[in-house]
């Protein structure tokens, strides 16, 4: 396969995107503000519990500032002009490019949730990483990761995390051929995605009895696997097992999301005008 | 023929129901965009029990008092969400240039954007704040009486015209900004987030902020725990309580005095 017109069209979008660096650093402020609320309410929990919970308020801290500092890379957001195309039948030049409309399509998807992270989590983690320390609010940072076998876990386990964000918003993309009004899945997707992931709260503070529930489920994959592996709450020996299953749920959405593009593509009418 | 006081009101409700109309031609698709926001919105409260749930209580509240909290703002949110869609959406009058049009119209700029739509798909997050609020009343074995329900009515209505401001100071920083700021979600969607929980849990930057500045705290904080009839931690007196949702009007009168003052500085794009 050649992969020239994809690398192109991914360094092209992410060039595009570059361009709203206004509205990237509004977003990082925003970002921050939602980091200082959500510590401030679990940190309420925190102090009035007896009983031992089950992560360390230290890790809680980091947990919520990598959730916010890598928030555009979960899927809870579809590519809007793509749902507009597929409204107005510009969709189909897009088939008839001689090219993977899957593989196109998830350029797209990954030039946007790459160039928006590039662009927000700086300031992020600088401020929550570097400045908060040095102005003595330590126990509200960014902490470092665990060891530098944590790190490197961590950068696998995200970017499994990155390319199953990926395979779901395809899904999501898919599912738009057959409901024009743009409803159904993508509506849903982003609860699903914030309270699944450990994004509303980390997913060790649910109760016990749903803990296997969402570790089988693929959402875990995005943020919980990944940010517990980098403060070691998950130890880097028993890292590799979550990490897998989040590749193979990808795997087996990428395939899925295949599948269903054929026979959508195959299925489509076009809106005429 | 002489200008009624009544006639704004009367274009007004005509506004509204045109688009009533105009929404209920789409039927399924304002079923399920509801649907879909009652759902988004109890699973976000799934989370609130969830931590209730391991940790039994957040500082000395419970759930069914902090329950209180949240139905509440969310009640605020949801009616001032479905009456602000024209100034959610202002960014595209002004880089479209169809504020020009609004303008040209004799009648008030404020009445003719919030006359834009009365978003009924919001009646998801209305029901849901209604649902956790006469759950958290039962629970709580609340006894209302005039007083409990007049303080709750005038809460609701003063954190109303206090999201409603929110938006409309949204849209008057377009004047300047052209695009819409990201920025003003901290304060209505990161407004929602804090006042779920009771004010006291927080930072006193963080309290000050939200009751001297976006007095949000006076429509929701003070006056339940006047309903709760439980000593404010905080020790404001009962009858601060009483008069605090009054902020909100106030805050949306500031706000309407800015967005006059925005007025007269646009200049249209062009296109």
């Amino acid at each position: 396969m050649r992969t020239a017109p994809y690398r192109a069209l991914l360094s092209a979008r992410y060039r595009m995107l570059l361009q709203y660096r206004a509205a990237a650093l509004a977003g990082a402020v925003t970002q921050f503000f939602w980091g200082f609320i959500r510590i401030m309410i679990l940190l309420a929990f925190y102090r009035s519990s007896s009983a031992e919970p089950p992560m360390a308020f230290a890790d809680i801290v980091t947990y919520v500032w990598l959730g916010q500092a890598l928030l555009a890379f979960l899927p809870w957001s579809h590519d809007l002009d793509l749902e507009q195309q597929i409204r107005d039948g510009d969709v189909a030049y897009e088939l008839l490019r001689p090219l993977d409309l899957y593989a196109f399509w998830s350029m797209r998807v990954l030039a946007t949730r790459v160039s928006s992270v590039s662009l927000r989590a700086g300031p992020i983690v600088l401020v929550a990483g570097i400045v908060l320390p040095l102005a003595g609010f330590d126990a509200w940072r960014l902490a470092p990761p665990a060891s530098l076998e944590a790190g490197l876990l961590f950068v696998v386990a995200m970017v499994v995390a990155v390319a199953l964000g990926c395979a779901i918003t395809m899904l999501v993309h898919v599912s738009l051929l057959w409901t024009i009004s743009g409803d159904g899945i993508a509506r849903l997707m982003p609860s699903l995605v914030t309270v699944f992931s450990g994004m509303v709260i980390p997913l060790p503070l649910f109760p016990d009895w749903a803990q296997p529930l969402l570790n089988v489920l693929p959402f875990r994959a995005l943020c919980d696997v990944p940010y517990r592996v980098y403060t070691a709450d998950i130890p880097a020996s028993d890292a590799l097992a979550p990490i897998a299953l989040g590749a193979a749920w990808t795997v087996a959405l990428i395939f899925c999301g295949r599948q269903l593009l054929l026979r959508g593509q195959r299925a489509l009418v076009v809106q005429g005008g | 023929m002489t200008a009624s006081v009544f006639e704004p009101v009367r274009l007004y409700g005509r506004y509204l129901g045109i688009s009533i109309r105009g929404q209920m031609q789409y039927r399924a698709s304002f079923l399920f965009q509801s649907l879909g926001q009652f759902l988004m919105t109890a699973i976000e409260f799934f989370g609130v029990w969830a931590l209730f749930d391991r940790f039994g209580r957040m500082d000395d509240w419970t759930l069914p008092e902090v329950a209180l909290f949240y139905g509440v703002v969310n009640v605020c949110m949801a009616i001032a969400d479905a009456l602000s869609t024209g100034f959610d959406k202002f960014e595209s009058y002004v880089k479209n240039g169809d504020f020009d049009r609004v303008l040209l119209r004799p009648r008030s700029t404020v009445l003719q954007l919030a006359g834009v739509e009365l978003a009924l798909r919001r009646i998801g997050r209305l029901l849901q704040g209604l649902v956790i609020l006469v759950w958290a009343s039962a629970v709580l074995d609340m006894s209302w009486g005039p007083a409990e329900v007049a303080l709750l009515l005038f809460a609701i209505a003063g954190g109303v015209c206090l999201f409603f401001a929110l938006f409309v100071l949204q849209a008057t920083l377009c004047f300047w900004t052209t695009e819409g700021l990201e920025l003003m979600n901290t304060m209505s969607y990161g407004g929602v987030e804090s006042a779920q929980y009771p004010l006291v849990i927080y930072g006193a930057w963080f309290r000050r902020f939200f009751t001297f500045i976006v007095p949000l705290a006076c429509v929701c904080y003070f006056p339940i725990i006047g309903i709760l009839g439980r000593p404010d931690p905080l020790g404001t007196p009962y009858w601060f309580q009483c008069v605090a949702p009054a902020a909100g009007g106030l805050f949306l009168l500031v706000v309407l005095q800015a967005w006059r003052f925005g007025v007269t500085r646009y200049t249209s794009t062009g296109s």
